[in-house]
Formats: structure tokens, C-alpha cells, sequence
């Protein structure tokens, strides 16, 4: 396995008499991009929050290449990038400005700011709006910023808190290229989102987290497999219910004998919504 | 270093952006003030033998540096609960001691500027008083006072509407109360002992006689700087119980 980039052992996060997490663990490989999916209320930000510094954990370690960040938070802090699910710019300032503040933030020098913000700026196709104060941009264009911020001080590490929620499914998609190119460029990402779709699209593993415990971990590819690569949907009286095979003609054999009565069945390919119904056994 | 420049920048910028707004705004207050007390009641009042209106304009100067400071957690709250910057901020490798000195440091400037705009009125009024060294010593200790303890409180409230309660509970009577707009000698002996234990009180003491070109108050200046001080490290205390 490559270097490992992010270690999480037994961490655990209690708020009152809830927990939050409940002893999670997880390591992800330099360059990988990992996803934590799971429903609402899962952990899923919670996790994010406490390895970017911004909630205090309750126990348990979480390293950056092999640098504890509890013991060293500010340099931890300068080796990672957030995109939090909130939009958090600053409205009142210009695109410009608020890449100024963040690079300062993180101790760049005013060339560095210039350089780094020039670049990046025509990398996520906002150059022209450099000048535009935040509030005139659409929602698209303010996590597309977002992105961009996060990128300015080079993390190594780049956390995304559901970086694509509320959004047209076509800005989805061109910000899931994005994200595909910060990581072809050895960015560590640790993406958190809900859209099934998106972590089958983007993620080299996923990791399915429910009421504060990661169920499984593994590859989009292994965990539909371990279901089978055909499902039949059958609708009846009594509700929907997946039947998953190995084969096509396994599936076709089937759903011919299911046709005969009065179900409607359709076939198709299992997708990772299964394996994710399968292992949470709940709907997203 | 970098860090307080970047958090003192943050708020410099948003100042700049609204500043015809912000400056409109510092005006109002005082003028109204000097409308209804200086000239309106106090046109034919003299206080210690000077004319009210000589009394009046470095208390406003104190009370207006002490909202404008203080009143750095509003922006604070803002960025807190409503735009999340804070999160930004708290994100960065960035210690709680530059984070709060940039903070406090964009509240002496907010209540600098306050001042500016209220001695620009009065110099129109024909208010004339002693600008010198002095007077800046003790709006600058003043404002660097209430800044530190609203960034303190900025961190320690739960919610923005929390912020309004403090303000309206310490900040406002303060206003009145804290040798403003009448000397505090005038009151019964046991108020007055109450009255001298605000910080405003004193930065009101130190303002009018630096004012009445009578240089510096020792005990006064001393603690407002005992003041600061402890604003100081009151705020940087608090910022860990910001976080969740």
C-alpha cells in the first residue's frame, strides 16, 4: 500500500449523551480519493469537522502523515484544505479578496497569493469573475470558489463536506471533473456526500458510515460485487423488493418466471445504491 | 504574524467596502446627542466653569469609542453563526493570540474612525479642545478595553441574539452612566462609588482632561491599562469555547 495519508484510530465524538462517532477507524492512501457515505446524521461531518480542526473530538487518535494532529493542530492545519458543506465565504468581499485572506491565513507571501490565486482562478474557470464581489455568484460558481480556496496555501490533504449538495445535476458533473483533476494533480481527498452516484463516480474507496460506525469498507467495484452484477427490481402489492444475480441469464431466467404473475420487474445492472441499501438497509 | 495581518486585513476590507455606510452611521448618534444636549438642553449650562458642550464632546468620544470597540462582535457573530467565516478562521493555522489581537485590532479602528467622524462634527459646532497625544492615549486604551471584551463576549455567547441582551445590559447603561453626559461627582456618594467602578468612567476622566489640555490621569491610566490587560487575555481565553 502507498503512504498512508490520514490514520483515524477509535475516534469518538459525544455530544451530551449522544454519540456522534462511536469509535471509528480508517486509513487512506496518499493521492486516494475516499468517500464516507452514509445518510443525514451519520457522522459523516462530524468526522470532517474534528480532522479540520473545528470540533474538539471526545477520544481517539487521527494522524496526517503520521503527524498527530491533536498534539500538533496548526501544523496539521497547514498540510489539509476544507470545502465545508456550508457555503462560508465572505459575501461582501470580491472573489480576489477573499483568495487574499485565505492565503495570508495560511502564511503565504503576497507574490504566493498572486501566483497561486492567478493559477488556480483560471483552473476552476473564474478568472474573469476575480473582480465580482461573492454575493453576485450563482451557487455553482461560489462552490466552484470554494474549491479554490481550499486549494490556495497546496494542501496535501483536501477535505470535502458534501461539496456538491443543492446543485443542478450539470454543475454537479463539472464539478465532479474538477475534483477528478485536483486529484490526478496527488491530492489526498476525503469527500463526504450523500449522492450515491457521486462517490461511485469519484471515489477509489468508500466507506458506508450509519448512526456513527463505519459498516464496511471498500472499493465501488467490490462491495457491488460481493451482491452480484444483475438486480431485478420487483414491484408489488406489498412494496419493492431487489433480487441481485451473477449472471445476466440467471437474471433473465428469473424474471421471466416472475413475469408470469402480476409483478412488474425490470432488470438492470447492480449500482452502488444496492450494495449501500444492502449494508445500511435504508434508502438514501 | 501573518495570521493577525490576515484577520485584521478580513475586517479592514469589509470596512472599506461599507465605509460611506459605516461613517453615516458613526455620525448620527453623537450629532443627535450634541443636538438634543449640547445645544438643545445644555446651551447656557456650564459644568466646572466651561461650557457643557466642552463637557459633553469627550464623553461622547469615550462612550462612542467604547460602542464602536465593543461593537466589533457584532461582526464577529456574523461571521460566527450567519456567513460561518469563523470556520475559515478556525480552520488555519492561525493561534488564538493573532486571531484576537487581529480582532481587537479592527475594533480600535472601527472606534477610531467613530472618533474622527465626531470630532470632525464638533470642530464644525465650534467646539474647540486639546486634541493632542494625550486624548488619543486614552481613546485608544479605552477602545483596545471594550474591543478585547467584545471579542470575549463574541466567543463566549451561544447565539447572535445573546450579543443583543450583553449590549443592552452593560453597553447601553454604561453609556449613560459612565460620566458621559453628566460628572459623576454630582451623584449620592454610594452611586458614585458604582459609577467609578466602570471602565467607562474612567476612560471619561482620562478623555475630558487630556480634552481640557491637562495632560494625563495617572490612576485613571492605570487602570485602563490593568483593563486591557485582562480584556486581553479574557478574550484569548475564550476563543477555544467557540469551538463545539
Amino acid at each position: 500500500m502507498a503512504r498512508l495519508a490520514i490514520r483515524v484510530e477509535n475516534l469518538t465524538k459525544r455530544y451530551g449523551s449522544i454519540e456522534a462517532l462511536k469509535g471509528i477507524n480508517f486509513e487512506i492512501a496518499a493521492g486516494e480519493l475516499f468517500a464516507l457515505l452514509g445518510p443525514n446524521g451519520a457522522g459523516k461531518t462530524t468526522t470532517i469537522r474534528i480532522l479540520s480542526g473545528l470540533t474538539r473530538t471526545s477520544g481517539g487518535q487521527a494522524y496526517f502523515f503520521d503527524l498527530n494532529i491533536f498534539e500538533r493542530p496548526l501544523e496539521a492545519k497547514k498540510m489539509a484544505g476544507l470545502v465545508p458543506q456550508t457555503i462560508n465565504l465572505d459575501l461582501e468581499l470580491t472573489v480576489w479578496e477573499n483568495l487574499l485572506i485565505h492565503g495570508l491565513l495560511f502564511g503565504l507571501s503576497r507574490r504566493e497569493i498572486r501566483e497561486q490565486a492567478e493559477r488556480l482562478l483560471r483552473f476552476a474557470e473564474l478568472y474573469e469573475r476575480r473582480k465580482h464581489k461573492v454575493r453576485t455568484l450563482s451557487g455553482g460558481l461560489r462552490r466552484r470558489l470554494l474549491i479554490t480556496r481550499a486549494l490556495m496555501h497546496e494542501p496535501r490533504i483536501l477535505f470535502l463536506d458534501e461539496p456538491t449538495v443543492g446543485l443542478d445535476p450539470h454543475i454537479r458533473r463539472r464539478l465532479w471533473a474538477l475534483i477528478k483533476r485536483i486529484q490526478q494533480q496527488g491530492t489526498t481527498i476525503l469527500l463526504t456526500t450523500h449522492y450515491i452516484e457521486e462517490a461511485e463516480f469519484l471515489a477509489d474507496r468508500v466507506a458506508f458510515i450509519d448512526q456513527g460506525e463505519i459498516v464496511v469498507i471498500d472499493t465501488p467495484e467490490s462491495l457491488m460485487k460481493r451482491l452480484g452484477e444483475f438486480a431485478l427490481d420487483i414491484v408489488s402489492e406489498t412494496g419493492l423488493e431487489t433480487k441481485y444475480f451473477q449472471t445476466r441469464a440467471e437474471a433473465e431466467r428469473a424474471m421471466l418466471e416472475l413475469a408470469k404473475g402480476d409483478k412488474s420487474v425490470t432488470l438492470r445492472r447492480v449500482n452502488l445504491e444496492d450494495a449501500f441499501v444492502y449494508f445500511i438497509g435504508k434508502r438514501v | 504574524m501573518k495570521g493577525f495581518l490576515a484577520v485584521y486585513l478580513r475586517e479592514m476590507l469589509i470596512i472599506w467596502h461599507r465605509l460611506p455606510r459605516m461613517l453615516l452611521s458613526f455620525s448620527i448618534s453623537p450629532a443627535l446627542y450634541l443636538v438634543a444636549f449640547g445645544f438643545g438642553l445644555g446651551k447656557h449650562m456650564t459644568v466646572g466653569g466651561r461650557p457643557y458642550l466642552e463637557f459633553l464632546v469627550p464623553g461622547l468620544i469615550a462612550a462612542s469609542s467604547m460602542t464602536q470597540g465593543f461593537g466589533i462582535n457584532v461582526e464577529i457573530n456574523v461571521a460566527r453563526f450567519y456567513f460561518r467565516v469563523f470556520e475559515e478562521i478556525q480552520a488555519a493555522p492561525v493561534s488564538n493570540l493573532a486571531y484576537v489581537l487581529g480582532e481587537i485590532l479592527s475594533g480600535v479602528t472601527r472606534a477610531l474612525l467613530s472618533v474622527v467622524v465626531i470630532l470632525l462634527i464638533t470642530h464644525l459646532a465650534g467646539v474647540k479642545l486639546s486634541y493632542g497625544l494625550p486624548l488619543w492615549l486614552g481613546v485608544l486604551l479605552n477602545a483596545f478595553v471594550f474591543s478585547a471584551l467584545g471579542v470575549a463576549s463574541a466567543m463566549i455567547i451561544k447565539s447572535h441574539a445573546d450579543q443583543a441582551l450583553i449590549t443592552n445590559l452593560i453597553i447601553t447603561p454604561m453609556a449613560f452612566l459612565g460620566g458621559t453626559f453628566f460628572p459623576v461627582e454630582n451623584m449620592p456618594h454610594l452611586v458614585q462609588i458604582m459609577l467609578k467602578a466602570l471602565p467607562l468612567t474612567h476612560a471619561s476622566h482620562l478623555i475630558r482632561q487630556a480634552a481640557y489640555g491637562r495632560g494625563l490621569i495617572l490612576n485613571s491610566l492605570v487602570i485602563l491599562c490593568i483593563l486591557a490587560l485582562g480584556g486581553l487575555l479574557l478574550a484569548y481565553w475564550s476563543v477555544d469555547k467557540a469551538k463545539d
